[in-house]
């Protein structure tokens, strides 16, 4: 097995703040890693020290078998990419943008309109080459931000929180072109999330982090399979509930998250656990409906955030859910802070470990 | 009537392309133009290391030339005159009453106003552009200029304040400059020294054209951004 990058008892201090503590990591050729950990753990200043964009404070990074100096930085800074979790963009059109590393790399020109018309059909931007990109959606923002990493045909691709803030359908079409890119173009791609669905999906491994420490790795298989404390630890993620499973008669399991809220779920599991609804998952209502749902919860709405295109709103229903609707549906449902709703989800939308 | 009779005089200078009128505006651009470009040339790094960098004292620095942007001319000008007179410490040169002397004024005159735009539109761009122009491959030279890319329309505002406040000073030109006739008149000695001694027209014809230019530049900058805007 060959290691790509290699970061041997890396510190990292920010200000008398430590981010990074005694990590040790290895990223295989060829693989998908997840970093997994909740929001301030230290996923970012990891990738970036990785994208060799920041220097640590303590400790040493390998990559492509060579240790990093401050020499060889800028030379070895040209094999990987990052893709920042807030979609930045160069003010100028989808062209400019996709182009720019290779324009930097002083390709000819026919060969960097070639590159970036393979980038963005990858996306599925075909032919979005003159548009500005300030005048595209967010999600149609963020696939350009990547089109232009995967352009570059770095050897190591990083990707920050990639569907973070995304509606679903811009969010799967990201997902499919990690995969495709790791498939295909046979690139090393260390992603960071928190979503754990995310993290069960696609990867390869996982490194599980949190305050700054790495403190477990393994396979998809071995981190869900195992009810781990780091993961439960950082369960504050959106609609991840602890509680106590019981099977019942009818072959479902009832988990009691507390305040009164029972979750059915088609998943069977007894003892303590933990619970999560994807907030793309779930119904909102008005009123009460009719359906095949299992699960049906009153509550009122206690925070609203504007997304764009998507809004996500907190309802209380004892415990606080996090539910993801269009912006469409919230303006015609008129809805607003303490307006009652009502939130329905499958038995089968819920996942236990 | 003499108002009236100076105007029309005024506009048959200017049509007949009077060769001392065009010799004082072009000596006018020549000279402010250039002191813009020199006030360009060592205040963007400025703004780019205030807007890019922290550190302590920081904010004295801004404010620093934040105040300077209001500098009386006047007092600039005697300043720069005590220094160029023969006895101060750049006589040797011999740059008083010429050219560049003006030059050298101005563009002290204006780097504060490039200083404190170009830093304020470097500071409105994402502070990740930097880096992400890194990871795309750029050397920190090059990802520097990517960061100008983007504050370029507070940069150009910057550049035409600048050559506005140049062109229309009076001050330095005067002190440093001398109004030597065929050799340091620019517009506004000319129109301050010719109404002085009665010359209306002339005095008049200049103010038309140091207007003229004043307007419409700042028109054309204005409606060049806003083209470029709408395409965005």
């Amino acid at each position: 097995m060959n290691w790509i990058a290699e970061l041997k008892d890396i510190t990292k201090i920010f200000d008398g703040i430590t981010a990074l503590d005694s990590v040790n990591l290895q990223i295989r050729e060829g693989e998908i890693l997840a970093l997994l950990g909740p929001n301030g753990s230290g996923k970012t200043t990891l990738l970036k020290i990785l994208a060799l964009l920041e220097k640590p404070t303590k400790g040493e990074v390998y990559f492509c078998g060579k240790k990093v100096t401050d020499k060889n930085m800028p030379q070895l800074r040209m094999e990987s990419t990052l893709v920042f979790q807030k979609t930045i963009l160069f003010n100028t059109t989808v062209y400019g943008n996709v182009a720019y590393g290779l324009k930097v790399r002083k390709l000819p020109k026919n060969k960097i309109d070639n590159e970036v018309s393979k980038a963005l059909k990858i996306v599925k931007l075909e032919g979005f080459e003159k548009r500005q990109v300030k005048k595209l959606s967010g999600g149609e923002q963020q696939r350009v931000a990547l089109a232009r990493a995967l352009a570059l045909n770095a050897k190591l691709l990083l990707l920050d929180e990639p569907t973070a803030n995304l509606d679903p359908k811009n969010a799967s079409i990201i997902e499919e072109v990690i995969a495709t890119a790791n498939r295909e173009l046979k690139t090393t791609i260390v992603m960071a999330t928190h979503n754990m669905f995310q993290a069960k999906k696609l990867p390869h491994r996982i490194a599980l982090i949190t305050n700054g420490k790495i403190s477990e790795v393994g396979t998809p298989a071995e981190i869900f399979g195992r009810l781990s404390k780091t993961l439960a630890s950082f369960a504050a993620v959106e609609n991840t509930f602890t509680g106590t499973a019981k099977v019942t008669e009818d072959g479902t399991t009832l988990v009691d998250i507390g305040n009164d809220v029972q979750i059915v779920a088609t998943v069977q599991s007894s003892g303590k656990v933990s619970v999560f609804v994807s907030p793309e998952d779930i119904i909102l209502s008005k009123s009460r409906f009719e359906s095949s749902a299992r699960n049906v919860f009153k509550g009122r709405i206690v925070e609203i955030l504007d997304l764009g295109s998507v809004v996500k709103l907190k309802v209380d229903v004892g415990k606080s859910f996090t539910v993801q609707i269009t912006k469409r549906s919230f303006n015609e449902m008129g809805l607003n802070i303490n307006t009652e709703v009502f939130l329905a989800f499958k038995a089968s939308s819920v996942q236990i470990i | 009537m003499e108002i009236l009779d100076g105007i029309v005089k005024a506009f048959q200078l200017i049509i007949s392309g009077d060769s001392r009128v065009l010799e004082i505006t072009l000596r006018s651009l020549f000279v402010s133009s250039t002191a813009t470009v020199f006030a360009i040339l060592w205040g963007i790094p400025i703004a780019l290391f205030l807007g890019t960098k922290n550190f302590q004292g920081k904010i004295f620095v801004k404010g620093f030339f934040n105040t300077m942007i209001g500098i009386p001319t006047v007092g600039l000008g005697l300043i720069l005159f005590l220094v160029f007179s023969k006895a101060g410490p750049l006589g040797l040169l011999h740059l008083l009453y010429t050219p560049t002397a003006i030059i050298i004024g101005e563009a002290i005159l204006i780097m504060p106003i490039i200083v404190s735009f170009a830093t304020t539109a470097i500071e409105s761009v994402d502070p990740e552009i930097m880096n992400l122009a890194k990871t795309l491959g750029a050397s920190d030279d090059q990802a520097s200029f990517a960061v100008l890319k983007e504050a370029l329309n507070g940069i150009i505002t910057a550049g035409i304040a600048s050559f506005n406040r140049a062109i229309a000073e009076l001050g330095i030109a005067l002190m440093v400059g001398g109004n030597i006739a065929g050799l340091t008149e620019v517009l506004t000695t000319t129109i301050s020294n010719e109404t002085a001694k009665g010359n209306l027209e002339l005095s008049i014809a200049l103010a038309i054209i140091l207007l003229t230019l004043v307007f419409g530049i700042t028109l054309v900058t204005l409606a060049v951004s806003s083209i470029r805007r709408r395409r965005k």
